[in-house]
């Protein structure tokens, strides 16, 4: 096989706010028992490297937090190659082993590093990739959740969502005095950043389709009001702060348009959209229940959202042309809320109510509308689903304190992220 | 996963006694204690809480103290509470009601806010709608009783806002509530 060779240069990411908080902790609470097996042999590093973090760590990591792989323990390891032309694959495959990730780091320049590596099935010796990254000692973080991205992809056929970000509120302290945070941190947890803080609440954070900006709701003035934040330049735009209620934003595909929740002067919650650019307000439901909760299908036609027009909330969808009429998806209990759909739409994640606890279950959209609950927590809320849809991230509670947990959207692997400091609620996974 | 029902009350508990004293800013006009309490300890929520029996007895109580605590202004807001997943008044707290409107009808100057909350269970958005429907119930029950609609507006924190911490009902019945907070 000819070698591949591709170099993906990374601009080491602009912080748009340097002060760091908490660190979220992952924990594999539940794995897959047919993960695959694969060794990420350490990465030759030069100390520059070594002295920021270790490549083949983070990449290890990575595909063991996705449930799917089970890496090999660096004290099992009778050898370590840097090269493909060095490793001896029965020793490897003696170790089961299927596949194998070999690596070094090189020093380009004063602040430049080449990450080379290679991918090869242990069984039939065959080498799937071979890329050179190269990257500041800024970027040498991003640059290995590339790694395992490609790594993922290349053995399962789903592209990785290492390399990506999650939002999320934090909580600090306790009553009377809280402060609450808009976080973004790597998709791992690493590398918090605080976007906004403040004395009020802030919630339903939301990613702009080209993960640039952060729509989100804040009670500053112990009022709700919409706001659009840009990430890079900290630059903020209030977008709703109408009479009543502003909440619920979400960002239409192309975008453009918001869709809401506003409310009436006697109270009734109902959606809108809101052109970005015009600030036209279009009504899309008309109920005197609660109708809340929007998001937007992949041709940006349709809204699903939730409403207790027949009693309890329930999920329903509308187009948003005038005229259209609702239709409801669940009927299966008395509490079904907060619909986020998959990335490919071939399922619906939303919050569902049991013997009075919430869990976070999946509907099946493209066959029966077959329901199966995936989280068995008091809790659980907030359903954020991974861009690449094998992931579900959402709000838990553990020993009285607010946490993010993972679930895959077949239920099969569960794991905890808690934060070392305050709480963490109503996490959004940005687009890749 | 046990969760520690126990400490969550205790601190429930003991965040409820932290908290009211700081939350309760907002001061009421000099008549309105004498209208609304009916003495200068000004007890008006204690006196419509305990009639409905001790459920907020901790509420009640910081709210006492606070009160004969020296605060010149006698300054306090109203709680009303809800029972889950409702939105009616409990007639407990009619007299909180009666006094307000009362309040409010001899002085078209006051403005008053609403803020409805709720407690943690369910979504957060959803949250806000229910929170929004016992600030318009408690709306609509002062308007009834003759307050203008200009003195009153309303805001739903949802479940943003708890006025006790814990994992628990003792915690919760705190939360769902509506604040009556007259605006300076």
């Amino acid at each position: 096989m000819n070698r591949q060779l591709a170099v993906v240069t990374l601009i080491g990411l602009v912080m748009f706010c340097p002060r760091t908080w908490a660190e979220l902790v992952v924990e594999v609470t539940h794995g897959q028992d047919d993960a695959i097996p694969i060794a990420i042999v350490p990465f030759n590093s030069p100390e520059e490297a070594a002295a920021s973090f270790d490549v083949a760590q983070l990449v290890s990591d990575d595909l063991t937090r996705s449930g799917r792989f089970k890496t090999m323990a660096r004290q099992d390891m009778i050898d370590q190659p840097h090269v493909g032309t060095n490793i001896g694959f029965d020793d490897w495959r003696r170790l089961n082993n299927d596949y194998i990730v070999v690596g070094q780091v090189q020093v380009q320049g004063a602040d430049r590093f080449n990450i080379v590596f290679e991918l090869y099935n242990v069984l039939n010796r065959q080498r799937l990739l071979g890329y050179q990254i190269s990257a500041n000692k800024a970027g040498l973080r991003l640059a290995s959740h590339q790694v395992a991205d490609m790594v993922f992809q290349k053995i399962l056929g789903v592209r990785g969502a290492f390399a990506t970000r999650i939002a999320y509120i934090s909580v600090l302290g306790h009553l009377p005095d809280k402060t609450y945070q808009l976080i973004v941190a790597d998709a791992d947890g690493m590398n918090p950043r605080v976007v906004m803080d403040s004395k009020e609440p802030l919630m339903s954070p939301a990613w702009s389709p080209d993960g640039q900006s952060l729509a989100y709701v804040s009670f500053e003035g112990r009022l709700p009001t919409v706001y659009v934040q840009t990430l890079k330049t900290g630059e903020r735009r209030r977008v709703s702060a109408r009479a009543g209620v502003n909440q619920a934003p979400a960002w239409s595909p192309d975008g453009k348009t918001l869709a809401l929740t506003l409310s009436t002067r006697d109270g009734n919650l109902d959606i809108y959209t809101l052109d970005l650019a015009t600030q036209a307000l279009t009504r899309i439901t008309d109920d005197p229940g609660i109708d809340t909760e929007p998001q937007w299908s992949n041709d940006g036609q349709s809204l699903y959202f939730t409403s207790d027009r027949a009693g309890g909330p329930q999920i329903y969808r509308i187009g948003i042309h005038p005229g259209d009429k609702p239709r409801r998806l669940t009927f299966q209990g008395a509490y079904n809320a907060r619909p986020r759909l998959s990335p490919d739409e071939s399922q619906l994640a939303f919050v569902t109510q049991e013997d009075g606890a919430y869990h976070i279950a999946t509907m099946d959209l493209r066959g029966r509308g077959d329901v199966q609950v995936l989280t068995h927590g008091r809790f659980d809320v907030s359903p954020s689903y991974a861009p690449n849809g094998a992931v579900i991230l959402y709000a838990s509670r553990d020993r009285g304190r607010g946490v993010l947990a993972l679930v895959s959207a077949d239920g099969r692997v569960q794991e905890r992220l808690v934060s070392t400091e305050g709480e963490v609620q109503e996490p959004a996974w940005s687009p890749f | 996963m046990k969760r520690i029902f126990a400490i969550a009350c205790l601190m429930a508990g003991a965040a409820l006694l932290t908290g009211c004293p700081k939350k309760a800013t907002t001061i009421q006009p000099p008549t309105a204690g004498s209208q609304v309490g009916g003495g200068s300890s000004n007890t008006a929520p204690a006196g419509g809480a305990s009639a409905s029996g001790s459920a907020y007895g901790g509420d009640t109580g910081a709210n006492g103290m606070r009160g004969v605590g020296g605060d010149a202004n006698g300054g306090t807001r109203s709680v009303i509470y809800f029972d889950f997943d409702k939105s009616d008044i409990r007639p407990e707290f009619a007299d909180i009601i009666t006094s307000n409107a009362r309040n409010l009808t001899g002085h078209s100057n006051l403005r008053l806010k609403l803020e409805g909350n709720t407690d943690e269970r369910g979504t957060r958005e959803y949250n806000i709608g229910l929170g929004e429907r016992r600030a318009q119930a408690v709306r609509r029950a002062l308007m009834l009783q003759g307050v203008a609609e200009s003195q009153i507006s309303t805001v739903s924190f949802g479940a943003e806002r708890p006025a006790a911490e814990g994992d628990d009902e003792s915690a919760w019945a705190k939360n769902r509530r509506v604040e009556l907070v007259y605006q300076p």
